[in-house]
């Protein structure tokens, strides 16, 4: 009884933990078909940002909720303006560019925070389930993705902000010929993605210890994820989402760790041959 | 019927031999070693992407792999000549498995990368974690995250006991190197090539004409794996050790920017790419005053943003408009656009 609440609840939490470091992916691919390699260092930079604010004095949810976001934002629109404004539509050189600028993040933190690994403490304390002990900040991941998820679904469907999103997603061109600068759309499309990434690498900043490379490790994740998940961006995000972390949790606990990454690289590979569009090319078509 | 020597082949033999016998007076033949290695690598990524259009984002695994199978092969065997030659094998078998995979499912671009960088990190997490003493392979053991130490390295065919290393591996990986283009050159000049290259720029049109598109992409992909995984054995038998970082995502993003820089659609590009900024960062890892990734990451974006197409493309149709005549110029003009490729996917 206590170890299978344990495994859902680390199951959720696997699920929840891939969605939110999918949602800035997902958001930049579905909107303008660019695949951002940066995403992991967006995400790296956001733990930064936490931790040092931290280390200033401020309260850590403040830090990781607000501060990191808005931060990365602004780092993602310079790089917008910069770099990717001028290849839009060309997915295999902003790809590249992209995995330039990661290098390039690398390096600057490395330049900055040395090549040593930090960290701070996690903000909520775990509780015993029986014999078991679960890590209390687990149910804030869930939490916060959980609501990222319903607020990035009021925001599409429901305001005329998300309306023109969505327009733009669908047909940029009749979108400009409506009047809407798209140039303009994709920079604030872009601002939210790389403002997503780093509240998702703030959030889980305080269980990983944070080095500059560790960017790396999110990027493959969120890659296959949001690919997986196809055109449609939350159900895409959603159901990959899902498959994967059940996936990973089973043989996890299964057999070891180890197998649990190596099954869900094997699973995104299968998933791929099989649904080349991603999970919601074939299914659920047309929902958001 | 294509012509299978051209003048410009007399030409490229000279250039080689003397590079091949200058070179060691500028740098060290320790370090060269490696440049011209890193230089296969960068050629066998050159062949698959830049003429037969598959961006392929683990070439890393190939050569990895090749590095892996040459080193648990010289320790169970005790002599090179097999082992080297199973490095060439492994992964070419291996990448004609995937490739089928791949290419029977019709995958194109971002997922045909998506595929083959996951790949490349299962074998990454999977040789990380194999550190314990379960994990051997005959007498090899696979030490996970510390590599495989104390393999039997390079030796003359046939004797065991005459090892071949220092100035001596220099010069065999450069005839390898050179026997590596000239063998791509030639294919390129068979039909396989051309249909290849016609693939790249348009493959429903190829397939029309009664290709089969599929299988001919597998072999293309195969045989770039085979050149990756020669690559990767001589590595490691200059590295003297194979460790999982040959794997690693650091290490394919290396040959793709390599590409990049020296020029796609170019035989000698990716070679140039390759040995211009491995030595660039051997240069700048004796300094600490700048990052060397950094610096890396600045090259490429420059390199997607203002010369997409590579060193030397930007040079030779310089070269075309400076000396050029106007017949030769108008040739340059017929070879293909990347912006072309693209469009097609």
């Amino acid at each position: 009884m206590d170890l299978s609440f344990v495994i859902l609840v680390e199951i959720l939490y696997a699920v929840a933990s891939l969605a939110l470091i999918s949602a800035g992916l997902a958001v930049v691919f579905g909107m303008m078909k660019v695949i951002n390699l940066a995403h992991g260092e967006f995400m790296m930079m956001g733990g930064y940002v936490t931790i040092t604010a931290v280390n200033l004095g401020i309260n850590v949810f403040i830090a990781m909720l607000i501060i990191a976001p808005l931060i990365v934002g602004f780092i993602g629109l310079i790089v917008e303006r910069l770099v990717i404004r001028h290849l839009y539509g060309r997915l295999v050189d902003t790809m590249l560019a992209t995995w330039g600028l990661s290098l390039f993040f690398i390096g600057m933190a490395t330049m900055i925070f040395g090549n040593t690994t930090t960290s701070i403490t996690t903000p909520i304390t775990g509780f015993a389930v029986g014999s078991y002990q679960i890590n209390g900040y687990n149910f804030f991941i869930i939490f916060v993705s959980i609501i990222l998820m319903i607020g990035m679904y009021v925001l599409l469907k429901t305001t005329r902000l998300g309306l023109i999103a969505r327009g733009t997603m669908q047909r940029s061109d009749i979108a400009a010929a409506l009047g809407y600068s798209s140039d303009r759309i994709y920079m604030t499309t872009f601002f939210c993605g790389a403002a997503l990434s780093g509240l998702a690498g703030a959030v889980l900043a305080p269980l990983v210890g944070l080095v500059p490379t560790s960017g790396g490790a999110y990027i493959a994740k969120a890659f296959i994820t949001v690919i997986a998940g196809g055109p449609s961006l939350i159900t895409g995000l959603l159901s990959s989402s899902s498959l994967f972390g059940v996936v990973n949790q089973i043989f996890t606990f299964g057999i070891s760790p180890v197998f649990g990454e190596v099954a869900l690289l094997i699973t995104a590979v299968i998933l791929l041959r099989l649904l080349p569009q991603g999970v919601t090319g074939k299914f659920f078509k047309g929902k958001m | 019927m294509p012509q299978f020597w051209r003048k410009s082949d007399s030409t490229a033999i000279v250039v080689a031999l003397l590079l091949m016998w200058l070179m060691p007076f500028l740098i060290s033949t320790y370090t060269l070693t490696v440049l011209v290695i890193y230089g296969m690598l960068g050629l066998s990524l050159g062949l698959i992407w830049g003429f037969g259009g598959i961006l392929c984002f683990g070439q890393a695994a190939f050569f990895g792999l090749g590095a892996y199978t040459y080193a648990i092969a010289a320790i169970n065997i005790g002599e090179s000549t097999i082992p080297m030659l199973l490095a060439v094998f492994v992964p070419a078998l291996f990448a004609a498995l995937l490739g089928a995979m791949m290419f029977y499912g019709r995958l194109t671009d971002v997922y045909l990368g998506v595929i083959t960088l996951v790949v490349t990190l299962i074998l990454f997490k999977f040789v990380n974690s194999t550190a314990g003493p379960q994990y051997t392979i005959g007498e090899a053991r696979l030490g996970g995250f510390n590599g495989i130490p104390g393999f039997h390295t390079l030796n003359i065919p046939g004797l065991p006991e005459e090892f071949i290393w220092g100035d001596a591996l220099y010069y065999v990986c450069a005839v390898a190197l050179f026997l590596a283009y000239f063998f791509v050159t030639w294919l390129l000049r068979t039909s396989f090539g051309r249909i290849a290259i016609g693939i790249r720029e348009n493959e429903t049109r190829v397939s029309l004409m009664g290709y089969d598109v599929r299988a001919r992409k597998t072999a293309l992909f195969a045989i770039g794996a085979a050149i990756a995984g020669l690559a990767g054995a001589f590595f490691a038998n200059w590295g003297e050790i194979v460790t999982p970082g040959l794997f690693s995502l650091g290490q394919s993003a290396e040959v793709i920017i390599w590409c990049i820089v020296g020029g796609l659609g170019t035989r000698f590009g990716p070679i140039i790419g390759a040995a211009g900024l491995a030595y660039l960062k051997f240069l700048l890892g004796q300094q600490t005053f700048i990052d060397n990734t950094l610096i890396t990451g600045i090259i490429l974006v420059l390199f997607v943003l203002f010369l997409p197409k590579g060193i030397v493309p930007a040079v030779s149709s310089l070269w075309q408009i400076s000396f050029g005549r106007r017949a030769s110029r108008k040739s340059a003009n017929r070879r293909p656009r990347r912006k072309v490729r693209n469009a097609n996917g």
